[in-house]
């Protein structure tokens, strides 16, 4: 790093350094940044605890399900090399593909509802996995051949094929061994069945009882119930981010993942060392795509509550991009801030920002079109075009996305940890210096 | 391949590329089944007719909006995902320009600017069409094309140009972060909704007689066949008559040679996005005077079938996009006669993923400029 601002100084220090570079600690670091960013613009513009409590825990959800998928992405292009920019027809696979094992047989009494094979959620979220898997590795089979900017391009085509196949009317209802079954068309699929989760935890008794003495104790008028059943949810996701992460460190530092880590940087060496190159693509492909197939079945149960085609728009899979490479593509770690940073500042900062704008200030009423907000500027008054700005928040965010990912890209490609250096060999040869260091500083 | 060859050479084909064989062999089926609904009656040639001609009017827009990703594919180096977006751009801007003329008095000119954002003012209302205002359509589409020209090259100078010595994949996504911000300007300036353009009444309509039947043409089709065509023309004369389409070859074959042998290479980028701009932004303009609506995502829900267009008929080829996007049209529209609307789009991405597979290098086998 050239400039030295006072980060860079902080971590000078030695004993500071040593602590940022536990990964743990960056995590820890940044969640704890945005949260309380969040819980200090919640409470000066005076929004209740449970209100901040209730947004805290549901961005933790979403934050979780974009982590998981940004680690997918980075087993695919962080680590092999292989730009997918069809994540959310992987991800609309193993959703539906739960649905279709894991809903309740269609009922007689409605007649219109699309059935399924209730089977455990736990069953359909393994089918779900292992469609999206295999669908990755149809794609991967013919595709992995291809330049990277053509396998882009055939990604993004199978994704939207998949999205047209579900909002067909020829699938709308079938049936598939005596059962009613379907993709729901443009209507989509309710998650009409009880996880595993609301199951042994959120509907039991004591679980009731300590939500009411929290409510209780907190002195909360109504009942926190909802925020805290979202809590156990994100929470259980969490964890669910962490075994992806254990899974994707674990292939990362593998002989396995050292091959792929060689495609990234030059296929034709590792072929030329014998690797079967075309192999291990499709193997990391295959992972890849499956885990993300799991991370559209926790989006669909636990985030959506009802499936249908809009939720897997081309632009969220460059959303995960954006994650992605806000972090450092080729950074388990970074692909996990990336995530927290993408979804808590970038995508759901603006909306709580303006709504704690909009609940400390009496904002003037917005004009309906920006021609009256331009026209307010002649005579210097710029409090139109804010309330119409403030009015289209969700858009204008958009913009900021996109130039967000442009700077990125011409400024800091490897993102917020891209660029450290990964070793090639198992044993670290450096260790011997840092360890004189350390000698020295006790 | 030779002709000779080819007739010489069919079981060769069949050994060594099997996969060519059969793709071969399913169209011929296609074709054959085609034949024999028209032959027993069961499809009207005049239906066939009508199909062709929606496909064809499809083609040529897409085709148009093609030569210029193709060019920036060839001589840039990289898939523009920003393209869909120009246009976009040039949809608007233009149909700005044609609601202030055409209502020029009428209504309040914010109001037509923003092309009656918030239900103010309505297209029909302005009884705009080719016959009943033929002068807004024509200011449209000159300010069209030089709106998304403008465009093109702020983004050039802004973003890509300090960019040309990275990756294609690094450009590939800043463009993506290019078009996400094109695109919610737009709907920032313009409002999310979409609206109604022309008045379809006031439009003239043809009915050709064709064997068994009516083929219904309009005169807005017959804007886009004398626009689409003429532009081609110019430039495909452009390109064969001056230095700049062969500037433009050199440039896409080898950049640093053309460099040291005097081709002013940034010029020739700029001369790129002038062309593959104005075109672009024509294009929209045009889509959205076929339609009669227009909508922020136009540009976006064509760009998949632009990249199809370009692919299939070889990156770099404008007979090539033009070709591709013809063939990509005709698919969308002819294929509805064996699967359901729903999967219009769905096979025009199908063949771009069998051409991506089989012939990656398209049919005219790209990097030839004109």
């Amino acid at each position: 790093m050239t400039d030295r601002g006072p980060m860079d100084r902080l971590l000078a220090n030695p004993s500071v350094g040593r602590l940022w570079d536990q990964d743990i600690v960056k995590v820890l670091a940044v969640f704890g940044a945005i949260y309380l960013g969040y819980v200090v613009i919640g409470m000066a513009s005076g929004l209740t605890v449970q209100g901040i409590f209730a947004t805290l825990v549901q961005l933790t959800l979403l934050i979780a399900i974009y982590a998981m998928l940004s680690l997918s992405l980075n087993l695919h292009w962080g680590y092999t090399g292989l730009f997918n920019i069809g994540i959310v027809g992987f991800m609309a696979v193993g959703a539906y593909t739960m649905l279709l094992v894991s809903k309740p047989a269609a009922s007689v009494s409605q007649a219109a509802l699309v059935g399924g094979f209730g089977l455990p959620f736990i069953v359909g979220a393994i089918a779900g996995t292992v469609a999206a898997a295999l669908l990755g590795l149809v794609v991967a089979l013919p595709a992995l051949r291809l330049k990277a900017d053509y396998l882009a391009i055939t990604t993004i085509a199978m994704a939207e094929i998949i999205r047209f196949t579900f909002l067909s009317a020829s699938f709308q209802e079938f049936q598939l061994f005596g059962r009613t079954v379907g993709t729901g068309g443009g209507r989509g699929l309710l998650v009409n069945f009880e996880d595993p989760i609301t199951r042994y935890i959120l509907d039991t008794e004591w679980f009731a009882s300590v939500a009411e003495s929290v409510s209780a104790a907190m002195g909360i008028e109504g009942t926190i119930q909802p925020a805290l059943e979202t809590l156990v949810i994100s929470v259980v996701l969490l964890g669910v981010v962490a075994g992806f992460y254990w899974v994707f460190s674990r292939t990362g530092s593998s002989p396995f993942g050292r091959v792929l880590k060689a495609i990234r940087e030059d296929e034709t060496v590792a072929r030329a060392l014998g690797k079967n190159t075309d192999l291990f693509k499709i193997k990391s492909f295959m992972l890849g795509c499956g885990l993300m197939g799991l991370a559209g079945v926790f989006y669909a149960v636990f985030f959506l509550g009802s499936v249908n085609p809009t939720a897997f728009m081309p632009r969220f899979t460059f959303y995960i991009w954006i994650a992605l490479i806000i972090g450092g593509a080729g950074s388990n770690t970074g692909s996990v801030l990336g995530a927290a940073l993408f979804v808590g500042v970038l995508f759901q900062g603006p909306l709580y920002l303006k709504n704690a704008i909009a609940s400390v200030t009496e904002i003037t009423d917005a004009p309906d079109t920006i021609a009256g907000g331009v026209a307010a500027l002649g005579q210097l008054d710029l409090a139109p075009l804010f309330a119409y700005t403030l009015d289209n928040i969700s858009n204008f965010r958009i913009i900021a996305l996109g130039l967000v990912l442009v700077w990125l890209m011409k400024r800091r490609q490897d993102g917020l940890l891209g660029h450290r250096k990964e070793h090639a060999a198992s044993i670290p040869f450096d260790r011997r210096s840092g360890d004189a260091e350390e000698g020295t500083d006790r | 391949m030779g002709i000779s060859d080819t007739a010489t050479s069919g079981w060769d084909l069949v050994r060594s590329r099997p996969g060519t064989f059969v793709v071969v062999l399913l169209f011929l089926a296609l074709g054959l089944d085609l034949l024999g609904t028209l032959l027993t009656g069961e499809m009207a040639v005049a239906d066939l007719g009508s199909l062709l001609w929606t496909g064809l009017m499809q083609g040529l827009i897409i085709g148009l909006a093609g030569i210029g990703l193709s060019m920036t594919y060839s001589i840039l180096n990289f898939a523009n995902f920003a393209h869909g977006d120009y246009i976009t751009a040039g949809a608007f801007t233009g149909w700005s320009v044609t609601y202030l003329i055409a209502g020029f008095g009428a209504a309040d000119a914010a109001d037509l600017l923003l092309l009656g954002a918030g239900g103010s003012v309505f297209g029909a209302g302005l009884d705009i069409g080719i016959t009943t205002t033929p002068l807004a359509i024509l200011g449209g589409l000159v300010v069209a094309g030089l709106a998304t020209i403008a465009i093109a090259m702020g983004v050039d100078r802004s973003v890509f140009k300090t960019m040309r010595e990275a990756g294609g994949i690094s450009l590939l996504i800043a463009s993506v972060g290019v078009a996400f911000a094109l695109r919610y300007i737009i709907v920032f300036i313009y409002t999310p909704s979409n609206r109604g353009t022309t008045a379809a009444n006031l439009v003239p309509q043809f009915d050709v007689w064709v064997i068994d039947g009516m083929v219904q043409i309009n005169a807005h089709d017959l804007t886009i066949l004398v626009a689409s065509v003429a532009l081609m023309l110019g430039v495909h004369v452009l390109l064969q008559r001056t230095k700049l389409g062969k500037a433009m070859r050199a440039m896409a074959d080898n950049e640093n040679l053309a460099l040291i042998t005097g081709i002013p290479t940034e010029r020739i980028i700029q001369w790129t996005w002038i062309i593959g701009g104005g075109l672009t932004g024509v294009a929209g303009y045009l889509t959205v005077l076929w339609r009669g609506t227009i909508t922020f995502r136009l540009g976006w829900f064509l760009l998949l079938l632009i990249f199809a267009a370009v692919i299939l008929g070889g990156i770099g080829s404008i007979y090539g996009a033009i070709l591709g996007g013809v063939l990509i049209g005709l698919t969308i529209s002819v294929s509805q006669v064996w699967i359901p609307t729903d999967f219009a789009r769905a096979a025009a991405f199908g063949i771009m993923i069998l051409i991506l597979l089989l012939r990656p290098q398209g049919i005219f086998a790209g990097r030839e400029t004109a």
